[in-house]
């Protein structure tokens, strides 16, 4: 074929990387070989702690200084970069390799304009004069959609939204036309539908400048909408590397396979249970000697765990050769092995039943309210409205699943609930009984009943306290014996119950003595959700409980959710930016957007047609890891205007791809109910919406 | 945590001054060859087996005077040390999680009590209420609690929005709870720095106060007025200046290397976490 005739851009060639930690040299990467065509999109996909980044860095010749290139070489364009000095770097850096960082503030000078730092690369790379620079800065700006450049590049960087700072991140790394442009993780930290935006914009601008990218990321469906060639990464070896079609179609190795089948997603009935991987990631320090793997494997043989399986390369067309690292991938491809990855049966089922465990009318919260001063010093200013006269109801035995971007309100409605912040006006019942809105008031038999799951496991549990510990101080705090009759629970009867909370959430009973700081992230999640369900609450608030997690633990920790339900009956009010997981695990959805309600339904509702325009484009923005999928290609473009300055009307028409006219601007619009309680904002008839959505 | 401390040359150095220290203030009086105020001999003798550090110009012996005053040297400045920690731990404890006005207005007082000069408060303050052991206590604790408290409030300020907190909170934990059991731990690290640290500073300025004339009154054996006393005679027992002055130096860098070695530890168990 021809594009094997033509030279990559760049290749990493039997590449070996130790780190030293302490006094000894750890393997962070091992045998790492694949190469970049011209005009490719070369994915690089792994989970935390994979060496993903570290690859990302090697390519550019930009080590730790804790590292050692053991063998290998990184080559671009023909010359071996390891082997060149600071000085020649110099000159291949940001000319002929550009990088685009997770965080863009990172690679930005705060003390600069967005402008001038741009011409300022400019001027390195070509020597023209500063205003011509400047000109082409601007019109840089212009290419990566930036619809007032001559505005945006005179603001410094913190004056941008996170969006807009990727985008002017990659028009630095543009503006050099570099061969190579490396981007780690770039869109990690934005919205979704920003994501979606950005994603788009990556994949125009690449194939527009000719340019050859490494794209690193976690996120199997950004990958599979953006790149052409995909290299599967774990524990700092390659596992696969294929065509995009061929890896999420026909994926060969039985990672892949199970990483693919384990991703949220809705599925039918209560009872059905994500596929998972069993186990964790291995630490740097103690990685499997033989395949990498084979711990975790569903279908390791006594010879994976004996013997590493090399890196075999895959040519049965003639075209660019597949590579994989298993034992056992020819019977996979023949089909002869099958991986299971049908969903499992989980722990008894729970339909959600009568009667509501939550009811909450007309919270309202806004922070940062002008007082006596302000009015004097600063008589334009306005509130934040975090929250907008909040209506919700959560089912006995359900889950309520709230999305939105960020900015839309959704975990200020989870601290109101909870009490962790006190709403300026509404109420609030609990099984039918009025809840005072401070946590502070409340009696200690309503906190039983309404505990919460953290968002981010590494600050959710105390480093400096056991597991056990306090593990047994919620059991002693919350439990019915201590609050109803005010006896104490001997120690014995604590110890009991934090064994069985262990277990419940599926950790071995010797970590009750174990610290933090010997857990995963995973695990550490875990110990929290343990904790919450110390005294069988009513109902569990989760915020975000898995968008810190690995992909392959985040299914783990949903179908503990799930099993937890089932088991001990309780309700969740579940707070997530990801539509899917939140779809795997709710019965009803309700949508929010800069503080209200936009629209409200089960699942299928919401998923299904009509919908409000908002959630139409949420959904559509979601990335499916399916090269060959219809992309959904409804955009928001614009930013999410400030909570401070409201837009009139329907707060959703500055970025509506559905905007009706003149009344959207000035006339909040009805709720309208498109039958069986399902219920939608907007001004748009429901007939409308059904027919503009089919 | 001790392998910790032998582990560094010099922290070990820095150990094992700070134990020779603590064991010469609890033990000094009773291996002195004589008393401190005892007249025992001709004044101004250089050192010699009689009088390893010579007399002074009364005809005391300096060996005798620097065992002595081990005791006042290592026992003001610790006091004062507990008695900052302690207060400037609740106070920061306090601040740091209420936050708010009572934080903004407790730490602005705190910042312009910091903004004076140690020293000139210090003398101030002695001059008016009188020089006296308790009078020194109160001084450097007054002036040592609010570096503590800034300390212990950025921590507290750091852990206040964790996840363990609120839900803490969320059990309906009592504020003291909160404080002393959830919080103080992380703190602990950095608290015992900084204690180490204040130690060091007290001595020095119990040390000052001394050679100024505000430490206590004559004739106990003050290291900071045994180098006043002796400045005057210098050019004839230049002895009874330098072994005061090397005491102070040599338990200042012990300490110091200790703290030095404490920051270490407590960073290198952090990088373990």
């Amino acid at each position: 074929m021809a594009h094997e005739s033509t030279r990559p851009v760049a290749q990493a060639d039997a590449l070996t990387i130790e780190y030293q930690i302490g006094d000894r040299w750890l393997n962070v990467l091992h045998d790492i070989t694949f190469h970049i065509q011209p005009d490719e999109i070369h994915g690089l996909v792994g989970e935390s702690g994979s060496g993903k980044s570290t690859v990302a860095l090697a390519m550019m010749r930009y080590l730790a200084p804790n590292a050692r290139v053991v063998s290998g070489r990184a080559v671009l364009d023909g010359d071996d970069l390891l082997t060149k000095n600071d000085g020649e770097m110099r000159a291949i850096w940001g000319r002929q390799i550009a990088y685009v960082p997770q965080d863009p503030l990172a690679a930005l000078n705060p003390s600069y304009t967005v402008g001038e730092q741009i011409a300022e690369v400019v001027r390195q790379g070509t020597r023209v004069r500063r205003a011509a620079a400047w000109t082409s800065a601007v019109t840089i700006l212009r290419t990566v959609g930036i619809a007032d450049p001559d505005v945006i590049a005179r603001r410094y960087p913190h004056q941008l939204s996170g969006g807009m700072q990727q985008r002017v991140a990659i028009a630095m790394a543009l503006s050099t036309q570099p061969r190579l442009l490396v981007l780690d993780e770039p869109t990690t930290a934005l919205d979704v539908t920003t994501q979606a935006v950005i994603v788009d914009l990556f994949r125009d601008l690449i194939r527009d400048n000719h340019a050859a990218a490494l794209y690193v990321s976690h996120d199997l469906g950004v990958i599979a909408r953006l790149c052409s060639w995909v290299t599967v990464l774990y524990a700092g070896e390659i596992m696969a590397s294929a065509s995009a079609i061929d890896l999420f179609k026909h994926p060969l190795h039985p990672y892949t396979i199970s990483l693919l089948a384990s991703l949220p997603r809705p599925l039918t009935g209560s009872q059905t249970r994500l596929p998972t991987i069993s186990g964790a990631a291995p630490s740097l320090s103690d990685r499997p000697h033989a395949c990498v793997f084979a711990p975790r494997c569903p279908a390791a043989l006594a010879l994976c765990h004996a013997e590493k399986p090399p890196l075999e390369q895959i040519n049965d067309d003639g075209g660019r050769s597949r590579m994989i690292r298993c034992h056992r991938w020819r019977e996979i491809a023949s089909g002869d092995l099958v991986i299971d990855t049908t969903p499992m049966q989980g722990a008894g089922d729970a339909p959600p039943r009568d009667g509501y465990v939550l009811q909450a009318h007309h919270l309202s919260k806004s922070y940062d309210v002008p007082n006596a001063l302000d009015r004097v010093l600063a008589p334009g200013k306005r509130p934040i409205h975090a929250a907008d006269d909040l209506s919700i109801m959560v089912r006995a035995r359900s889950t309520l699943g709230v999305v939105g971007e960020s900015g839309s309100g959704k975990t200020t409605l989870a601290r109101l609930i909870v009490g962790l912040e006190t709403a300026d006006a509404g109420s609030l019942e609990l099984l039918d009984m009025a809840l005072d809105l401070k946590v502070g008031r409340r009696p200690r038999a309503a906190l039983r009943e309404l505990q919460m799951v953290f968002q981010n496991p590494n600050s959710a549990i105390n480093p400096y306290l056991s597991i056990g510990a306090q593990l047994g101080r919620a059991v002693h705090r919350l439990s019915k014996e201590s609050i109803e009759t005010g006896g104490r629970l001997t120690r014995a009867q604590i110890a009991a119950r934090v064994m069985a909370l262990l277990e419940a959430v599926r950790l071995p009973a010797d970590y009750a003595t174990r610290y933090a700081a010997e857990l995963s992230g995973g695990e550490k999640q875990r110990v929290a959700i343990a904790r919450a369900f110390a005294a069988d609450p009513a109902l569990v608030v989760a915020d975000e409980p898995t968008s810190a997690l690995d992909v392959s633990v985040q299914s783990v920790i949903l179908n503990l959710l799930k099993d937890l339900r089932a088991t001990r009956g309780a309700s969740y009010l579940l707070i997530s930016h990801n539509l899917e997981a939140v779809a795997y695990l709710a019965d009803w959805i309700i949508v929010m957007y800069l503080g209200e309600i936009v629209e409200t339904g089960t699942v299928d509702q919401v998923y299904g047609v009509p919908s409000h325009p908002y959630t139409e484009a949420l959904i559509s923005a979601i990335p499916v890891p399916d090269p060959t999928a219809l992309r959904g290609d409804i955009r928001l473009h614009g930013e999410v205007p400030s909570p401070r300055h409201l837009p009139t009307g329907c707060r959703f028409h500055t970025r509506c791809p559905r905007k009706i006219g003149a009344i959207c601007e000035t006339t909040p619009p009805p709720i309208q109910d498109a039958g069986d309680d399902h219920l939608i904002r907007c001004h748009i008839p429901i007939e409308e919406l059904t027919r503009l959505q089919s | 945590m001790i392998r910790l401390l032998l582990r560094r040359p010099l922290t070990l150095i820095g150990t094992l001054i700070v134990t020779l220290f603590l064991v010469l203030a609890l033990i000094g009086s009773l291996i002195a060859p004589y008393g401190y105020a005892e007249l025992v001999g001709r004044p101004r003798q250089a050192p010699s087996a009689d009088h390893l550090f010579g007399t002074d110009q009364l005809g005391r012996d300096v060996f005798s005077r620097v065992l002595w005053g081990a005791r006042e040297i290592i026992a003001l400045p610790a006091v004062t040390t507990v008695l900052s920690v302690v207060f400037g731990t609740a106070l920061g404890l306090a601040i740091g999680y209420v936050g708010g006005w009572v934080d903004e207005v407790v730490s602005r007082a705190l910042d312009s009590l910091l903004a004076i000069p140690a020293l000139a408060l210090a003398l101030v303050m002695l001059g008016v209420f009188g020089a006296s052991s308790i009078g020194i206590i109160a001084v450097i604790t007054l002036l040592y609690t609010p570096i503590v408290t800034r300390v212990v409030r950025a921590a507290t300020l750091s852990a206040r929005s964790a996840g363990y907190i609120e839900a803490a909170r969320l059990r309906g934990e009592s504020l003291t709870y909160i404080l002393f059991r959830e919080i103080l731990p992380g703190v602990l690290p950095a608290l015992t720095v900084e204690a180490a640290l204040r130690f060091s500073y007290a001595i020095f300025l119990t040390a000052s106060l001394g050679f100024l004339g505000l430490g206590v009154q004559p004739p106990s054996p003050d290291w900071g007025r045994m180098i006043n006393e002796a400045r005057g005679g210098f050019s004839q027992m230049p002895w009874a200046l330098w072994f005061p002055a090397g005491a102070i130096a040599l338990l200042v860098i012990g300490v110091n290397l200790l703290s030095d070695g404490l920051r270490r530890i407590f960073r290198y168990e952090g990088e373990l976490r």
